[in-house]
């Protein structure tokens, strides 16, 4: 047991540099090129190819999700169009079949109106030739009432 | 030694005691050699198995590698810049991998257990040849960094904006591995140190709150290396708008 700092000491010390120093630098020379083939090329080819999948699908997913929202936009419009489109043919039928009502409304009426006419000069040319025959009955009446008086005085 | 009176319970550290290993008329540190292959041996075997089976939907360990990952891309993209990350991210994420499993290696490996004829198993970057050499390495990286990415017209970094930063700028290419490694060798020594010295004077209990610090400063320290080290390179590879 001597000095437990042997500096500069012919044999041994803490700053003792020997051939130690470019065995080791070879050494890790070595491990660099081992390291390399078996863990920086290796891992970084899987995490590289890993992260180029990832930006691919992304930008897919992307593209994907820009085409679903124009489809649906479109789909969409289509949806108005038709809701447009059946609401003009309800509108048109209800026309038509208010048309349809009133027409046929009009011609009811008209042909209940001609009915009523035509009763009513009926009704009148009867009244009239009941009123003519009334009015001969009586005339024929009165005269044969004159003639009785006539002849019995 | 009689300059410190604490001098016998500090023998028992062992602070600068190497086992040498003789590699021709070479000598190296094998404790530091040796902890480090545990160390990235135990690296390699979470690597290995979290990037067995990987999918496009991760589960299990590759959930953690994929962390890791991003993490370092993140640190090295906001450090370098969108260019020329991608060259450095390898070296980036290797210094930060190995200094942060290095660092929590010596803390959390029970290397006590294992006796060494000399010196004692631990933190590979406890060691400053380790250090150093990590961060000559960083120095290197920028220097080539620079130079392959702008030519000879790297040097108009050091003109920039006034001549008058060259000398500083120069100075800077050897303050900048100068800090880095003594910065990364001087905590983790610190920690190492003071969990051992708490632990041989009170065993129990106490040195808790020092090892949670320790783990807490061991990473944080590997994420300033790799950090700085990101750092320097993005400087070297920034192009100045004229």
């Amino acid at each position: 047991m001597t000095s437990w700092l042997l500096l500069g000491a012919t044999e041994g010390g803490l700053f003792d540099l020997d051939a130690t120093l470019p065995l080791m630098a070879v050494q890790v020379v070595l491990l660099t090129f081992i390291l390399n083939a078996l863990f920086f090329r290796p891992v970084g080819r899987v995490v590289e190819e890993r992260e180029g999948y990832i930006t691919t699908s992304r930008a897919e997913a992307k593209q994907k999700l820009a085409q679903v929202e124009r489809l649906e936009a479109d789909l969409r419009e289509q949806l108005k169009e038709a809701r447009k489109a059946t609401q003009q043919l309800i509108q048109e039928a209800e026309q038509d079949s208010d048309k349809l009502y009133r027409d046929a409304l009009a011609t009811a009426t008209a042909e209940a109106n001609a009915s009523r006419e035509a009763a009513r000069r009926e009704i009148d040319a009867q009244r009239e030739a009941a009123l003519g025959q009334l009015k001969g009955d009586a005339e024929k009446l009165g005269d044969l009432i004159v003639d009785r008086l006539l002849a019995a005085k | 030694m009689g300059f410190l009176p604490l001098a016998l319970p500090f023998a028992e550290l062992e602070v600068g005691q190497h086992l040498y290993w003789q590699l021709g008329n070479l000598k190296i540190h094998g404790q530091v050699f040796l902890s480090s292959w545990v160390v990235i041996g135990a690296l390699l075997a979470f690597v290995l198995v979290g990037s067995r089976k990987m999918e496009r939907d991760p589960r299990g360990m590759q959930n953690l590698l994929e962390f890791l990952w991003d993490y370092i891309r993140d640190l090295a993209r906001e450090q370098i810049g969108e260019k020329a990350y991608r060259d450095w991210l390898p070296f980036i994420g290797t210094l930060f991998l190995f200094i942060f499993v290095c660092n929590w290696g010596g803390a959390l490996v029970p290397w006590k257990l294992i006796h060494l004829p000399e010196g004692e198993l631990g933190a590979p970057t406890a060691d400053i040849n380790t250090t150093v050499a990590l961060a000559l390495l960083v120095s290197l990286a920028y220097f080539y960094a620079g130079l392959s990415r702008k030519g000879f017209r790297y040097f108009e970094y050091y003109v920039e904006p006034t001549p008058i930063m060259l000398p500083f700028k120069i100075i800077e290419d050897f303050t900048k591995p100068l800090s880095l490694s003594f910065r990364l060798f001087g905590n983790i020594l610190a920690d190492e140190l003071v969990v051992a010295v708490l632990a041989f004077l009170v065993p129990l209990l106490v040195p808790l709150p020092a090892m949670f610090l320790g783990l807490f400063t061991s990473a944080i320290q590997a994420l300033i290396f790799a950090t700085l080290a990101g750092n320097y390179i993005g400087e070297a590879v920034h192009e100045e708008h004229h």
